[in-house]
């Protein structure tokens, strides 16, 4: 048996190198900053022969979408990665994309959207694609950017059902860490060949996405909303069973730290989410009894498993890189509020809104909110 | 020689039955083509007659698997797929001769909304054949202008005749290097197979823009599609040529009207025969917005005929 190998890599090498253990078949690329690296990097994989595969240099993202789309439909593995505005830009393949089950997986590295510009990490981009029907992790490590997006093939796969992947701009995408990779015949263990029950075959003429009546319409978007919230278990076993194999965990749908007897539980995703595990530790040496809850999982949103992990009586501290506009606060406080209402009423949820831009977080900063908002 | 009509193959890939209008000269066209392309293919469509009138989820008219996608993605869609099958070929999970990989798309689909996609996958010369049947308006959506519709034009969002004449997208893909470029209508079948037989036997980038008269839009009568679209040719409106590696050259009976061995007929009969440009007539400035109309057909022979004498 091979042994992992441990190197230095960014998010962006680490995304580039998941994608090119996953045996990817066709990649569709347009940059945009923070992102632009892993397409350069695909690219460069293609051309030099470390991938066989096809990297389309598309003109924008609306058609990076649309190429990655149309090939997963002739029946390739397919990826593409994208950024804030180009996210948006996308914003309607996205919908073909769900709504045509097609198992495409995405890298979106979060950054704030124009305008005005900014080329730094905040969660808008991600969180105003919620409603399209796309899975979504959001990721706090190299590492983790590394394992979910061999962990997102194989659910995109088993349900039929897009995955995006996030995390930050910079804070991520362009800082070094160490990188375990696992033995590549370790992740061909836990990701065979995509082998999809339907294509576009010229053997087998039928349609795709053509016009449908409002009854069997109404029923395609019912099939997706049960489909999205029943990938759950099989969310879990992506990630125990990748668990078993590489020895490697970075939570399913949730990722939790100093959870159990925690009476002010943080509560927020990516990058910030790491700080916090020391932002907690400065709060335990104060003996404030902090904890951490981080939904890995934004969509679907893991209600049974927040509800079942907060302790009894938990101030909730949510910390939103985002705006809820005509909201006073951010888009996961409201997400949270509307899974607990009725299950968990012992527990108080408070919330602010940082980071955005970019603005660093550091781990003091963050302690010191979680802090102040004990005494609001 | 030009294919004899009565010489194109038996195989029909437009099933019978299908939602299309009388006359409708796209599916008249498509029915040529699927004769020169066989079953062996791959369709795509974007939102216009051709998806609105292919039949229910998940059967279609068309004897193709066809996929319906987003309105402005015919260039990079159809990029996805043939990237996709040559790379499963070349994997071995894919068996048998490769599809012709091809959209069946409207003006609006290629000429406005569809421009860019198309555009950027002319550049890569990727390996595909983009048909635009241009029946010279959003006939779809109940006739709109587009950038496919003539000077003079009437339709709902040029109430007074459009003002602007129509750009020569087949001119435009040709200038972005691609090995195939050409121009038919529903009149000359045999012209339009011979083209499409051609087209499927050359790797990379094709185009062929069909000129497709609706009865609809242009306002005449049902059956008169076939004449119309023959007049559109004897007039100049529309110029059937094609280019092989940059070089153009003009087909029967376009060639005589370039080469200046036959006149091509005065506008007037054309532009009577359809409602969508005779109600100018009835304006006071009749004469001078006819004489619009005969100017842009002027120019744009005069312009194609300088164009083919660059050779480079």
């Amino acid at each position: 048996m091979k042994a992992a190998q441990v190197i230095m890599a960014t998010g962006a090498n680490a995304a580039a190198l998941a994608v090119k253990s996953a045996r990817v078949d066709v990649v569709p690329g347009y940059p945009i900053t923070p992102q632009t690296s892993i397409m350069e990097a695909m690219a460069a994989m293609v051309e030099n022969g470390e991938m066989n595969a096809r990297f389309i240099p598309v003109e924008g993202e609306h058609s990076a979408m649309a190429a990655a789309v149309a090939a997963s439909a002739a029946g390739a593995r397919v990826f593409t990665a994208t950024s804030a505005n180009g996210l948006l830009y996308m914003h309607e393949v996205l919908h073909m994309a769900s709504g045509g089950r097609l198992p495409v997986v995405m890298v979106n590295v979060n950054r704030g959207i124009f305008a005005p510009w900014t080329l730094w990490a905040d969660h808008q981009d991600s969180f105003a694609q919620r409603d399209t029907g796309w899975i979504q992790y959001h990721c706090s490590s190299n590492q983790e950017v590394f394992n979910t997006i061999l962990q997102a093939f194989r659910v995109a796969e088993q349900t039929n059902i897009p995955v995006m992947v996030n995390f930050d701009g910079f804070a991520i995408s362009h800082c070094l860490m160490p990188l375990t990779l696992p033995p590549q015949e370790d992740i061909d263990r836990f990701l065979p060949p995509h082998e999809p029950e339907w294509r576009l075959d010229p053997a087998n003429p039928s349609s795709f996405s053509n016009v449908t009546m409002a009854a069997e319409y109404a029923q395609f978007r019912q099939m997706l909303s049960d489909d999205i919230i029943a990938s759950i278990p099989l969310v879990k076993q992506a990630a125990q069973e990748y668990k078993d194999i590489t020895g490697m965990w970075d939570g399913d749908t949730i990722d939790t730290y100093r959870l159990e007897d925690a009476e002010v539980v943080a509560f927020a995703v990516n990058s910030m989410a790491a700080e916090l595990k020391l932002s907690i530790d400065i709060l335990r040496e104060q003996g404030i009894k902090a904890g951490l809850l981080r939904p890995r999982l934004y969509l679907p949103f893991p209600a049974e498993d927040i509800i079942s992990a907060l302790p009894q009586n938990a101030q909730v501290m949510v910390l939103d890189r985002n705006y809820n506009y005509g909201h006073p606060g951010g888009i996961l406080a409201s997400e949270l509020k509307s899974v607990l209402f009725g299950r968990r009423n012992d527990i108080t949820v408070k919330n602010r809104v940082m980071g955005i831009g970019g603005i660093d977080l550091t781990r003091r900063f963050m302690a010191a909110e979680i802090r102040a908002m004990m005494d609001e | 020689m030009t294919t004899s009509i009565k010489k194109l193959p038996d195989i029909e890939q437009v099933l019978s039955g299908n939602g299309a209008c009388g006359g409708c000269p796209a599916t008249m066209a498509l029915r040529i083509v699927g004769k020169a392309l066989g079953s062996n293919a791959i369709m795509l469509l974007t939102p216009s007659c051709s998806v609105a009138s292919m039949g229910m989820t998940p059967k279609l008219g068309y004897n193709w698997p066809g996929i319906n996608i987003c309105f402005a993605t015919a260039g990079s869609s159809a990029s996805g797929i043939t990237h996709a099958v040559e790379i499963l070929k070349e994997k071995g999970r894919l068996q048998g001769e490769l599809p012709t990989v091809f959209s069946w798309v409207g003006d609006g689909g290629t000429y406005d909304i569809g421009f860019q996609a198309l555009s950027a996958a002319a550049e890569r010369n990727d390996n595909m054949i983009h048909f635009c049947y241009n029946n010279e308006a959003y006939s779809n959506t109940g006739v709109q202008r587009s950038g496919a519709t003539p000077r003079g034009t009437f339709t709902t969002t040029t109430p007074t005749g459009k003002r602007q004449p129509k750009k020569n997208m087949a001119l435009l893909m040709l200038e972005h290097n691609i090995p195939y470029v050409a121009t038919a209508t529903v009149a000359y079948p045999g012209d339009l197979y011979d083209k499409v037989v051609k087209a499927k036997n050359i790797p990379g980038m094709k185009y062929i823009e069909i000129l497709a008269p609706c009865y609809l839009g242009w306002q005449f009568d049902m059956p008169e599609t076939v004449q119309l679209s023959r007049m559109a040719v004897k007039s100049g409106a529309w110029l059937l040529w094609e280019a092989e590696n940059g070089k153009i050259s003009f087909n029967n009976p376009s060639s005589l009207i370039i080469s200046g061995k036959k006149g091509a007929d005065p506008v007037d009969e054309y532009v009577m025969k359809q409602g969508r440009f005779n109600r100018l007539l009835k304006g006071p400035d009749a004469e001078s917005r006819i004489a619009e109309i005969q100017g842009d057909i002027d120019r744009e022979i005069a312009f194609m005929r300088e164009r083919a004498k660059i050779t480079i």
